[in-house]
């Protein structure tokens, strides 16, 4: 649910990354804090235990710049991966513009990943939103790893809407700007569109 | 669309700031800030120079939304006031009309009892404001319609644009 302020002349939009546990959502995050202007970016804030595994969310504004007048910023929030934080999902989830799904390459972790976008069309699903309805990307992250599921195997599991996705290490930050401009990019379609449509 | 959006105009914009003011004065606050419940700041207000609204703004959303977890386990509906007392400085958080969360953040110099008085008057007021504003967009009588929408001629020229 984005923000519209005509009177300071704001549009503030929130995208959410969400995916299993040790994909590498913090990781994408933290390389956009890099990687980002100075004067662009806000303060990352991360709720995490003290052995850096996300316990609530990380939370990251963006302010981009103008379009036709209007400042345009994205407010980018993580998910705790670890199943049994279901609850604050849940919370995270609330509002949210456009959804990023983190996927991890790795073989072992294809059946997490699975369950993971199971759970997130369950969560969508609760607050009223449809998963195959709603802004939508999928990165299939640490890509430089030997045991890595083959690229086309990984869409046939996780993305058969066929929305945009991506290869990534995010470590590395390849693939982590494609991700969240093509993301960005649906979200303000999608503004717009909901405001021609009414 | 996904649900509604939030949109605010600068008439409704200039009534609430105006409100946030006067409860700051009447109650001798240091700041007082308005957040939706999915954490965009709406407003703020007071001493505010040196401080990340913005991060205090999510945080803010996420602690309500955490407590509203909680208080359907419980089986009430939501915590409607939370109070967070610290050595130099007090958070009162109070939700409004089920949907926007306001802030004061307040020290020695007012009183627990003070703010949650001057917030109750206030909730009125600004709950009042954010009908009148929600009627507004659902009657589609704000500019958004209108040539002055931002969205109304976006191309992805401009999204281009925004990442450099």
């Amino acid at each position: 649910m984005s923000f519209i302020n005509y009177s300071s002349r704001e549009i503030n939009c929130k995208i959410v990354y969400y995916g299993p546990g040790l994909c590498g959502k913090t990781t994408n995050l933290h390389y956009i804090y890099k990687k980002t202007n100075p004067d662009s970016k806000g303060k990352m804030i991360s709720l995490a235990t003290e052995t850096e595994r996300t316990l609530f969310f990380d939370f990251l504004p963006l302010a981009l710049g103008e379009i036709r007048g209007f400042k345009t910023r994205f407010h980018l929030y993580t998910v705790p991966g670890q199943v049994f934080y279901d609850a604050s999902r849940k919370l995270i989830l609330k509002g949210v513009d456009g959804l990023v799904f983190v996927a991890d390459s790795q073989v072992e972790r294809m059946e997490a990943n699975v369950e993971s976008v199971e759970n997130l069309r369950i969560n969508l699903a609760e607050q009223g939103y449809n998963l195959d309805a709603v802004p939508y990307v999928v990165q299939y992250n640490k890509r430089d790893l030997p045991n890595a599921v083959p690229v086309a195997e990984m869409k046939r599991a996780l993305n058969p809407r066929g929305v945009p996705d991506f290869e990534a290490i995010a470590s590395e930050g390849n693939g982590v700007f494609d991700t969240l401009k093509a993301i960005a990019k649906q979200v303000i379609m999608e503004l717009k569109k909901g405001q021609e449509g009414g | 669309m996904i649900g509604s959006d939030l949109v605010m105009y600068d008439e409704e914009f200039k009534l609430i700031d105006a409100e946030l003011q006067r409860l700051l004065s009447q109650s001798n606050a240091k700041v007082v800030f308005l957040v939706d419940k999915n954490g965009q700041l709406i407003a703020a207000t007071g001493e505010t120079e040196n401080l990340d609204t913005t991060s205090l703004a999510s945080l803010t959303a996420g602690n309500i939304a955490a407590t509203g977890g909680m208080a359907k386990l419980l089986g009430e509906k939501e915590f409607s006031i939370l109070f967070h007392e610290g050595q130099r400085d007090n958070i009162h958080i109070s939700i409004i009309g089920q949907r926007v969360i306001l802030v004061v953040i307040f020290d020695q110099r007012s009183s627990l009892g003070l703010v949650r008085l001057r917030v109750k008057k206030s909730a009125e007021i600004l709950g009042t404001i954010f009908n009148q504003l929600l009627q507004k967009v659902e009657t589609g009588k704000g500019p958004s319609k209108g040539a002055d929408s931002p969205f109304a001629e976006i191309t992805d020229e401009d999204i281009d644009k925004l990442f450099g």
